[in-house]
């Protein structure tokens, strides 16, 4: 892939391998004799190959490991989460070409590989765990403490077991190592310069590559699906080949404790494709899963909302330009523009609708579901007008349940693999015998559990709630009308209510505040409160990101009227 | 910020013990077995600052819900009890004197000796002096133990002896426990501390023994030496020791004085004020009178017509005599605005005439006494008592009218 050169026959430049690892040319499937350099994505001992790197492979260690570098790691843990998504029925062609070469223009550009190594730098070989002889001959090897505190630390690894001992806490002189070859090395490397990979950002190269096949998978249902177990994330070490043995700095490196936090993926991802130096992905049409008109229509099915509302989110979509190719497609490095949370964007988008259909401010909209509930309890042919107070007590009952058994969930999870993680071969029997003791309490404490059995993995399906029409208890909304709430003016549908409330009047500046709005449960409407809970469920964010978005859409939809004179305003109320 | 809404490992496993101790709050052991498996990953990441730690933590739930599972046995709770032990250098020995307690509250009283038998030859460097304290308390009980199968050997000796047969074996048996037991015994009682219970039986094995002087000194040190705690009981073994062997009245009150100090409502008050009374000194005599009303200050003297006799005798002698009336005066000044409420009440006197006659004889005298012929306490029993024809009601009522006098020098 990256062989440029333009095919002798048909001056194109489209290569593809053949099975002897030679390069043809798509168009005209002319065979060349050129053999590219054997980078496999598979891992094997002995045979990688890293190149234009002139340091020759050491023997096998003793102890059946071998030499390998950190990027040899985050390799796998990439193929491992592309398998599982393609597992999950993502095009095959997102692990086979597309993560690959992003991954290789990583190397390439971090100078982990594919490259000449700039002169200055050499790697320090720091040995493995067991010999301690180096410790007097490189006096100024930096210390554990310190590389500890490098970067944030992925949890507190200063009390973990690995790392201290019973007796005496992680002291200056405690030498450092790893199992890998540049573990040190890696986490003393100018995170400036290159962008230093960490396990969060593996899911943010996923996501990159998800996007750029326009796959239809938000990054919120990447990110549940990692949390669900779907995707591998934690603990991926432990499918590590047997000879590449982990140790010391490694775990800090590899071993995560911490879910990882939708913000911090998307803006990795955006730093990722601008140090890539990608050019312009592909566009977001009106027919791709992304684009805010589809997304909605899912929302919704999955809010339990009646289907009439997409035409009001179209409508809204329409108005402020957001269903443009333009705004919707990812232009890496153009810093002018505001990037896109699809899924956020979405969600967002049908909050406004509610809002300018149901106004939320604690009254008007149950004023509108008792009309309703006449109209539908006199009018039984016909379809059933949507009444908000019945919608909000079947979704808070079942978003109460879900979210009960989120909450259960999460004090359920269990960080720590069979694989051990150890300093060093002298802390290795200690771990050990924790993590026997570990496991003979849950077995002793599992048997009386009785008859609660450990819940199985759930299915992955991109719908968190479902609701059939089917059902007679008349749980399920959406063929309900819209027709209560709209009347009609100059051939358009409008909205009954006449008013609106803006979030905020004015957004701040990220620059200063670090977020265009800000947001307290307590300041705004329980009823939008409730609202923003349900997608910030389904999302699985912060409500405040939802807010956010929605006031950037308001001050998109009302721009106008924000800065015409005061007697033209709707209704601003806070 | 987004940080802190992170859910990493330390939030989960807070999260994951709060729902345990829900769990046990409200008794839902499987439920709380349960979140315990996925707690006790965190002994992974044991090394934390925190005052009670997971290594902890588990210990003790874990003990909790062995003790209440209903399908948890006794064998499951030593297995993990041993486990619990090798768990933390630092609390061995504590986990070990637990676990005798729990043994010993299930009545498994030779497996608990085993287990501070093994305690006790516990040897780990520098832990064994640090854990000093634990250590003696091991011995201790140990040595309540060895108190305990002295006892028993003791008790079959009397039975054989009884019937007439000398039980060589049982005799040295017995003595060898008495000997081990004495020895920790005496250890313990040496640090300042409360120890009852060890107490008594060093005591109880010194007067089998003989050693009098022994026993008299250490229940004294036990009483007297100001770096124990204020501990009412010593006083009371002193006393009863004292008592026991026939010590003179005047060592008995001055170690029931200092009991009445500490507790004026201990039930050796009653004792105490028969003594003084007998007393052919002045001052004890007033004494007497002293503690017999700080004893029935107490609610639950109330009803304790003992008291009330020991009380209504001496009112009656010194009102007979009419010589220091003037004690009266005194005592029931503090207590006359409450007093009359507090016992002498028209509820209580028709609850007493129903419950307790007796009781309400010795009330009705002390009231009248204290109150006059017209107190509605002393005039309802009186006449329920006169109506019933009991004598002594009869004479009461002729008593309080002939002495009204004193009533009014009393109040007055």
């Amino acid at each position: 892939r990256d062989f440029n050169e333009r095919c002798p026959q048909c001056s194109d430049v489209n290569w593809g391998l053949t099975d002897g690892d030679r390069f043809y040319c798509r168009s005209c499937h002319n065979v060349t004799e050129r053999t590219r350099e054997v980078v496999n994505t598979d891992f094997i001992s002995n045979t990688r190959i890293q190149t234009i790197s002139k340091r020759l492979r050491k023997q096998e260690k003793t102890d059946g490991g071998c030499e390998w570098y950190v990027c040899e790691g985050f390799q796998l843990v990439l193929k491992k989460q592309a398998e599982a998504l393609e597992a999950l029925g993502v095009s095959p062609q997102m692990k086979d070409e597309i993560l690959c070469n992003f991954w290789r223009c990583y190397l390439q550009k971090s100078k982990q590989a594919y490259c000449n190594r700039p002169a200055g730098e050499t790697v320090k070989a720091l040995s493995v765990c067991d010999s301690s002889t180096d410790a007097d001959s490189e006096p100024e090897r930096p210390s554990l403490l310190h590389l500890l505190s490098l970067s944030e630390s992925e949890g507190d690894l200063q009390t973990d077991c690995s790392f201290a001992s019973s007796t005496s806490k992680v002291s200056e002189s405690t030498s450092v190592c790893s199992g890998s070859v540049d573990g040190s090395l890696y986490l003393m490397k100018n995170q400036k310069e290159n962008l230093r990979m960490t396990m969060p950002m593996t899911l943010s190269f996923c996501y990159m590559a998800l996007l750029w096949l326009r796959e239809p998978m938000t990054l919120s249902d990447l990110l549940r699906f990692v949390v669900e177990g779907h995707i591998p994330y934690l603990n991926v070490f432990q499918h590590f080949p047997e000879k590449m043995k982990l140790c010391g700095l490694d775990l800090k490196i590899f071993y995560v404790e911490s879910w990882p936090v939708y913000e911090e993926v998307y803006n990795k991802m955006l730093e990722l494709a601008e140090f890539l130096e990608l050019p312009r992905f592909p566009d977001i049409t009106d027919s791709c899963f992304l684009h805010p008109d589809m997304l909605c229509m899912k929302y919704l099915m999955e809010a339990n909302l009646p289907d009439e509302l997409h035409n009001w989110t179209c409508r809204v979509v329409k108005k402020i330009c957001i269903g443009e190719a333009d705004f919707l497609t990812l232009v890496p490095g153009n810093k002018s523009t505001r990037k896109v949370k699809y899924d956020v964007l979405a969600a967002a988008v049908i909050v406004v609708v509610l809002k300018l259909l149901f106004l939320l401010d604690d009254h008007y909209e149950w004023l509108l579901s008792d009309f309703a509930e006449e109209r539908n309890k006199n009018n039984k042919e016909g379809g059933l007008y949507f009444e908000f107070k019945k919608w909000y007590k079947v979704i808070k009952c079942s978003l109460d349940v879900e979210q009960k058994k989120l909450d259960e969930e999460r004090a359920k999870y269990l960080w720590r693999c069979e694989k051990p993680l150890f300093y060093s071969a002298k802390k290795k029997s200690k771990v050990l015998k924790r993590r026997q003791m570990v496991v003979n309490l849950q077995n002793q404490f599992g048997k009386l559990c009785g008859s609660v059995r450990p819940a199985e993995k759930p299915n992955p399906s991109s719908f968190q709630l479902s609701w059939s029409e089917e059902n007679t208890d008349g749980s399920c909304f959406h063929g309900h009308s819209l027709k209560g709430i709209l009347q009609e003016k100059c051939g358009l549908l409008t909205a009954m209510n006449p008013v609106y409330w803006l979030c905020t009047v004015k957004l701040c500046t990220e620059k200063t505040c670090g977020r265009v709005a800000h947001y307290r449960e307590v300041d705004f409407p329980q009823s939008y409160h409730f609202v923003l809970r349900l997608f910030s469920f389904l999302l699985r964010i912060q409500p405040s990101y939802i807010h956010e978005e929605v006031c950037v859409i308001e001050h998109k939809l009302f721009n106008k009227k924000l800065y015409k004179k005061p007697k033209y305003n709707t209704g601003l109320r806070k | 910020s987004s940080r802190e809404h992170k859910l990493n490992f330390r939030k989960s496993k807070e999260a994951c013990l709060s729902y345990i101790q829900d769990a046990m709050l409200q008794k839902q052991w499987e439920r709380a077995a349960e979140f315990l498996t996925y707690y006790v990953e965190s002994l992974e990441k044991d090394f934390s600052r925190e005052i009670v730690g997971p290594s902890e933590m588990i210990w003790r739930i874990g003990s909790e819900i062995l003790c209440h599972h209903s399908r948890s046995s006794m064998k499951e709770f030593n297995s993990f009890i041993e486990q619990m032990k090798t768990l933390r250098v630092k609390r061995y020995l504590k986990v070990c004197l637990e676990h005798a307690f729990h043994l010993l509250c299930n009545g498994l009283i030779d497996e608990a000796y085993q287990n501070l038998s093994v305690a006790e030859s516990w040897r780990f460097g520098e832990q064994t002096a640090i854990q000093d304290k634990e250590m003696k308390l091991i011995q201790a009980y140990r040595g309540l133990l060895d108190y305990y199968s002295w006892a028993k050997q003791k008790n079959i000796l009397l039975e054989h002896g009884q019937d007439g047969f000398d039980d060589l074996s049982v005799e040295q048996e017995m003595h060898s426990c008495f000997r081990k037991a004495a020895v920790n015994l005496k250890e313990i009682i040496k640090i300042p501390g409360v120890w009852d219970l060890f107490v008594k039986c060093y005591v109880d094995l010194l007067e089998f023994y003989g050693d009098h002087n022994e026993a008299r000194q250490v229940l004294n040190e036990y009483a007297y030496n100001s770096k124990f705690p204020a501990n009412p009981n010593a006083h009371v073994y002193l006393y009863q020791f004292l008592k026991r062997h026939g010590e003179s009245k005047k060592s008995l009150i001055s170690v029931l004085k200092i009991l009445h100090d500490i507790v004026p409502s201990h039930e050796l008050m009653i004792d105490f004020n028969v003594m003084l009374q007998k007393s052919k000194k002045r001052k004890k005599r007033r004494l007497g009178l002293e503690v017999i009303f700080a004893a029935l200050d107490y609610a639950g003297w109330k009803e304790n017509a003992k008291a009330w006799s020991c009380l209504a005798r001496q009112m009656k002698q010194i009102v007979i005599s009419e010589k220091h009336l003037d004690w009266i005066k005194q005592e029931w000044s503090s207590r006359k605005d409450w007093w009359p409420a507090f016992h002498f009440s028209r509820y209580l006197a028709k609850r007493n005439w129903q419950e307790n006659e007796r009781l309400s004889y010795e009330k009705a005298l002390v009231a009248g006494i204290l109150l006059g012929k017209g107190c509605k306490y002393f005039k309802y029993v009186s006449h329920q008592g006169c109506k019933t024809q009991v004598k002594r009601f009869r004479i009461l009522k002729k008593f309080v009218n002939k002495h009204n006098l004193a009533y009014l020098r009393i109040s007055g």
